[in-house]
């Protein structure tokens, strides 16, 4: 299985990026509980000082022990014009839940970008089910 | 009250902050409001060293276009924003137009911070008139605020994006370029908050565009859309001769296009659009996006095995209450 939960606002990037990715995905929304294990993209909100990076929708989800329980990796995008905060919310989440920082990419993605994680996700998800649950 | 009053009138509106319509504006607002700066916290000082190791020509080149920044932060400063705020749909999204109104009047005011930091006057007067004779400068302006001009609200917020987000770019490149040959870091550091602030600029603008764009037909949205790609194709013309006057004489000309394509597809991103160039002409010098964005490992890819570790370990600024678990 390829989970994919991902976090798109009003911009819709994110939200873009998933649907040419092609994969079936669930986006969060005020009560999203998901039942099996998933990979999250999510962009990045940080100010100057690079508080407030994850979104406070992504941190209610996280914050149910049943939905974080089966992150499994995150990818996190973001605009390098944030410089070092750039993707943070991913950097944030990847250490907060102690899963690996799968990818960063900006905005809604390049096509290379959605090539490399659909087959990075590909990959991701056979190598997980050979070392088990 | 208005009952009894034989003319109905549209009463005046105090703008209510714990009213909000659209929570991208509180969202914007804090952000742009905690992002605040003002040139006197950089310490341009530090660059008068690293001024003089430029030549003559270099030191021309950097005047110029910081004044051709300056410009095009003066337009949008004193007519972008403000042109937008007719069409704003709420209060708060007015209140948000004036803080980026002021800020470009800051990035405007903050040019001139590097120039009497760095330069004699005599060269500062020369690029300011060099500023209002260059054909391609004067046709960058004029391209834009042909459209802020327009009856059109999306036409606005689309050539506004543009300048937010790919027209300031062919400027940007140098002080990147110096940045990363340990030049002029201080002045970078200063260019890097300017950078930000139009990322934001960039996505707010990008972001009421969308919603905009929700309320009018099927037909209008494509012909929005045929006019942003041909602004686009218009502005990169400009910028491609604008980049080669100003470049061809540091061999730089092709290395700034790159950096043209990877933001023209980044501001047609902010659109809700797809990009118009191909990977084979947006690979940015590794230089120039590492100057960008200092210490952001900006090519992470676990999957093909470059990212820096499985997991990222050291420890990263969470403070917000409710991050708990």
């Amino acid at each position: 299985m390829t989970g994919l939960v991902y976090y798109s606002s009003g911009s819709g990037n994110t939200r873009r990026f998933v649907e040419r990715l092609g994969l079936p995905a669930t986006r969060i929304a005020a009560d999203t509980r998901v039942t099996e294990p998933f990979v999250l993209i999510t962009p990045s909100y940080s100010d100057g000082e690079g508080h407030g990076a994850v979104a406070k929708p992504v941190i209610r989800f996280l914050n149910d022990p049943a939905n974080r329980a089966l992150i499994r990796g995150v990818i996190g995008t973001g605009n390098l014009n944030f410089g070092e905060h750039f993707a943070l919310a991913g950097k944030i989440i990847a250490t907060k839940c102690q899963v690996p920082l799968l990818y960063t990419f900006e905005l809604a993605g390049t096509e290379e970008d959605v090539a490399r994680v659909r087959q990075g996700l590909e990959t991701f998800w056979t190598r997980q089910r050979s070392i088990g649950p | 009250m208005n009952a009894q009053s034989p003319v109905r009138r549209t009463p005046t509106r105090a703008v209510n902050w714990n009213r909000v319509q659209d929570d991208t504006d509180l969202t914007v607002w804090n952000r742009l409001t905690s992002n605040f700066w003002l040139p006197e916290k950089v310490p341009l000082s530090n660059d008068i060293p690293s001024w003089a190791t430029l030549t003559d020509h270099e030191q021309q080149l950097t005047i110029r276009v910081f004044t051709g920044l300056t410009m095009l932060d003066t337009v949008q400063a004193s007519v972008g924003a403000m042109a937008m705020m007719p069409d704003a749909v709420t209060p708060h999204e007015e209140a948000v137009l004036t803080n980026i109104a002021f800020m470009e009047s800051v990035h405007a005011r903050s040019y001139s911070s590097i120039f009497s930091t760095l330069c004699a006057t005599k060269d500062i007067d020369e690029a300011f008139r060099w500023s209002e004779e260059n054909p391609h400068l004067q046709k960058k302006a004029r391209l834009v605020l042909e459209h802020y001009r327009s009856a059109d609200p999306l036409r606005r917020k689309v050539a506004s994006v543009f300048l937010e987000s790919f027209m300031f770019y062919s400027g940007f490149y140098l002080p990147m370029h110096w940045s990363s040959r340990a030049k002029l870091t201080n002045t970078a550091d200063l260019i890097r908050l300017i950078i930000r602030d139009e990322a934001v600029h960039g996505y707010y603008i990008g972001y009421k565009f969308q919603r905009a764009l929700e309320r009018v037909t099927e037909a209008e949205r494509a012909e929005i859309k045929d006019f942003a790609f041909a602004m686009m194709f218009d502005l990169y013309e400009v910028e491609e001769a604008y980049t080669e006057e100003l470049y061809d004489g540091v061999g730089l000309s092709e290395d700034v296009k790159k950096f043209l394509h990877y933001n023209a597809n980044k501001a047609l991103m902010n659109l809700g659009y797809e990009a118009l160039f191909p990977s084979s002409v947006t690979d940015v010098n590794p230089a120039i996006l590492a100057a960008l964005s200092p210490n952001s490992d900006e090519n992470h890819d676990f999957f093909s095995g470059s990212g820096s570790s499985y997991v990222i370990g050291k420890a990263v600024a969470t403070e917000d209450e409710d991050w708990d678990f």
